[in-house]
């Protein structure tokens, strides 16, 4: 994709760390040699996006299979229109929620508003962390199901 | 894993300074050395404990139209649908899932009229409806995974 809204010099230095970092002492110095600008305006282009939300962290991306999280379920919830922001916010800074997403209603086909992804060792224990999500919703959701990944069909990730 | 590579995984998934000997600074942090430090996250990634170490980027924030998108696909006729969307250049991830609507993909696109093409296609080629629930509003993510 060549779609996004930023100046060649992001760009390069996006195209030359989305993979990781170099494992090298000064690694912000590499990546400026590899792309030709000098290591203070890489520095300062990586503050700046990080301060623009560009970027969300920095630091290790751990496999969650490795780790023994091997069940993954997208949990929905169909709460009140006038809690969601609220509930939304809440369900967030939950340490076992990874992405938490207001969407919206299908009806008839689909009528849950928020989604939350749940990690777990296994099923029993998504839905142990799905019951705490319930009951912190309590008394503003109407329904809620659990939407387990049986198999990844495509996986390219979001790349520049 | 032990213990050091377990300190390393469970404090270093954010936080990595931006500075000229960062990885000094995060193993001061640690109680370890940079080479320690260096050499162990190696063999992490080698040993595929970790997928990355580096920034991750919000994609979207750069511009681009995202959406997440669902099918009701019947078991027969799957296949030959994933195949179909999994060939176009629009959808970056494709599952399946447990649920009557059985296919969820996330398209990202130059504009937003990029997604509503791309879905339009889709509904043409496979002869079945798109269901789209683009994010509306994203609420802070905390998720940290403990090793």
């Amino acid at each position: 994709m060549s779609v996004f809204n930023i100046d060649v010099i992001d760009r390069a230095i996006v195209e030359a760390t989305q993979g990781g970092l170099p494992l090298v002492p000064q690694p912000y110095h590499a990546v400026a040699e590899r792309i030709g600008v000098p290591p203070e305006v890489v520095i300062h282009r990586l503050q700046a996006m990080q301060k623009r939300g560009i970027i969300r962290r920095i630091g290790a991306v751990p496999n969650h299979y490795a780790l023994g999280y091997q069940a993954n379920g997208m949990t929905v919830w169909d709460v009140l229109n006038d809690r969601a922001d609220e509930l939304g916010a809440m369900i967030g800074t939950l340490d076992f929620v990874t992405h938490c997403y207001r969407r919206p209603r299908r009806l008839p086909d689909w009528r849950y508003n928020l989604f939350a992804m749940v990690h777990g060792h296994d099923r029993t224990e998504v839905e142990a962390k799905a019951a705490r999500i319930a009951e912190m919703l309590h008394p503003y959701c109407r329904a809620h199901t659990i939407l387990y990944s049986t198999r990844i069909l495509k996986k390219t990730g979001l790349r520049i | 894993m032990d213990a050091t590579d377990r300190a390393i995984i469970n404090s270093l998934q954010g936080g990595f300074p931006i500075c000229e000997r960062p990885y000094q600074a995060a193993a001061e942090q640690l109680g370890i050395g940079e080479d320690e430090l260096l050499a162990r996250l190696k063999h992490l990634l080698d040993d595929k404990i970790l997928t990355r170490f580096g920034p991750m980027y919000q994609i979207e924030r750069m511009g681009g139209a995202f959406s997440l998108a669902a099918m009701r696909v019947p078991e027969a006729d799957f296949e030959r649908v994933a195949a179909i969307v999994n060939a176009m250049p629009e959808v970056a991830h494709n599952y399946q899932r447990q649920h009557s609507l059985n296919m969820w993909f996330v398209l990202a696109t130059e504009t937003p009229d990029g997604i509503a093409s791309a879905i339009a296609k889709i509904e043409a080629a496979t002869g079945n409806r798109v269901i789209n629930v683009p994010k509306e509003r994203e609420y802070f993510v905390g998720a940290r995974f403990v090793a």
